[in-house]
């Protein structure tokens, strides 16, 4: 199968067997290792990227499905001596002991705040008709998706907070 | 995973004479694909077809099959209209899967009992014939009505319980042209054929989930699950519940997790029509629910969080402040 990605602006041409993952691309094909494997079936949200600007796991995707989308993965949001406002929040948070789950959990919050932005709700949303109010909570549940085995849970919110305001 | 043919469909009838297996969101198959649950030769991809709109239709809703979960959760016509439906959306699986779930793959998502995945197992749903491990076996996520001495898995979504209430009605389109077929006929219980799960045949592709005309009153999902956040039901409950006085009006109830397929029982409905509400009326109807369960020992426990569920459902939907 022959596929063409966009990842973080730049177009990235892939040769790959059918059954390849967009996760299994990243890593294996294209050297884009930030982008995690945990559970590979879903569960745990370390292989989170943006496709098209809508945050995914990486592993249930397959990468010839994304011929010709938009991808950004850690490598995309930031650098050092760049780092995006969630990823400096992080730190200052100490948002992380591994790691292991990191490049995940600032993909899927980047992505979650846009959400957010476009008015979305969430099972934790009172009201579906009124405009949706950042909380602790609101964050929690629309972060259910991101597993950390450290369990730095209370300090991944502090930083998701302190950007989202 | 076992090595298969991908095609990209280019129109709804190259896909449904391709007769091969459909990929959209792929949350599910994909998973199953891994485990070699499901081996299709064939997969082509219908994701790029034109049933991504979600549009007005008479004085309902047509939501196309390849909708997003999490768009039409955040629809503002759904979540005035038909807030059931998003309240059901926002309470399953997380906000990557709901990116890139769609309406139909998630009506035909399988099963997640532990033995339908432990292909070291006998399981008749996976290898019919072979036996079902569950019975006798762990069946904490497992149905109690509906169920066969040959399954008892439970149907998994929670989307699929709140268009029950809704009397959606699926659009299928097949080699022998489009039918559109009421929710309440679209899954089959598992009796001695548990591998056969709706009555889509071979070729058949859902275009669209049909919603009639929005229905009047107060919408509420609960759903009682073993973590706060991103698991399967338990035991779901939703309602639809129109207020007459101090009467009930009328009310549509669905269950999620206790079944192979979301349970509606009219019985338990009719019964609440014109009473008052109380606790004595909401434990009646839970009765009526229940009727024909056939627990197991690891999943009897349904029973009674049914029965507490209904009413803490029942009483908020009919603003019983009271008994909660």
């Amino acid at each position: 199968m022959q596929t063409e990605l966009f990842i973080n602006g730049r177009v990235h041409r892939l040769e790959a067997d059918a059954r390849t993952t967009l996760l299994d691309a990243l890593r294996h094909h294209l050297g884009l290792t930030g982008t995690k494997k945990g559970c590979d079936h879903g569960q745990c949200g370390a292989c989170t990227v943006l496709v098209d600007g809508r945050r995914v796991n990486a592993c249930l995707t397959l990468a010839c499905m994304c011929d010709g989308s938009e991808i950004t993965t850690i490598e995309g949001i930031g650098e050092p001596g760049a780092l995006s406002p969630l990823q400096s929040a992080f730190i200052a948070h100490d948002g992380f002991q591994c790691g292991y789950c990191t490049p995940g959990q600032i993909c899927s919050a980047t992505a979650m705040m846009d959400e957010i932005a476009a008015g979305w709700p969430s099972h934790a949303t009172g009201d579906l008709n009124a405009p949706v109010t950042t909380s602790a909570e609101e964050i929690r549940e629309r972060m259910s998706g991101n597993l950390c085995r450290c369990a730095c849970y209370p300090n991944i919110v502090d930083a998701i907070l302190e950007v989202q305001g | 995973m076992r090595e298969f043919q991908y095609s990209r469909a280019s129109s709804v009838s190259d896909a449904v004479a391709s007769g091969a297996t459909f990929i959209a969101g792929g949350t599910n198959l994909l998973d199953l694909m891994k485990h070699e649950i499901m081996s299709p030769g064939r997969v082509v991809d219908i994701s790029r077809l034109d049933l991504d709109r979600i549009e007005a239709e008479g004085e309902g809703l047509r939501i196309g099959a390849l909708v997003r979960n999490s768009d039409l959760a955040a629809d503002l016509r759904v979540r005035r209209d038909y807030p059931v439906l998003s309240r059901a959306l926002l309470a399953g699986a997380s906000g990557q899967l709901r990116n890139m779930a769609t309406t139909g793959g998630n009506l035909l998502q399988r099963t997640r009992c532990p033995y339908f995945y432990d292909t070291a197992t006998p399981c008749n749903k996976r290898d019919p014939g072979t036996g079902c491990s569950a019975i006798g076996g762990v069946s904490r996520m497992n149905a109690v009505l509906g169920v066969s001495d040959a399954c008892i898995a439970a149907h998994p979504s929670d989307m699929a319980v709140a268009m029950m209430v809704l009397d959606a009605v699926v659009e299928v389109e097949g080699p022998a042209g489009t039918r559109r077929i009421p929710i309440g006929a679209f899954y089959r219980l598992p009796g001695d054929t548990p591998h056969i799960e709706t009555v889509l045949e071979p070729g058949d592709l859902i275009t669209a989930v049909l919603l009639p005309a929005p229905k009047p009153g107060e919408h509420r999902y609960r759903k009682v699950r073993d973590r706060a956040s991103y698991a399967f039901a338990l035991v779901s409950v939703a309602a639809v519940v129109r207020m007459d006085g101090d009467v009930i009006g009328d009310a549509a109830l669905a269950f999620g997790g206790l079944a192979p397929m979301p349970w509606r029982v009219p019985a338990a409905e009719a019964a609440l029509r014109g009473q008052q509400p109380s606790a004595a009326l909401f434990d009646r109807a839970a009765d009526l629910a229940l009727e024909g369960a056939k627990p197991q020992e690891g999943n009897a426990f349904k029973l009674p969080l049914t029965r507490r569920t209904l009413a803490v459902t029942l009483a908020e939907a009919c603003g019983l402040e009271d008994m909660q």
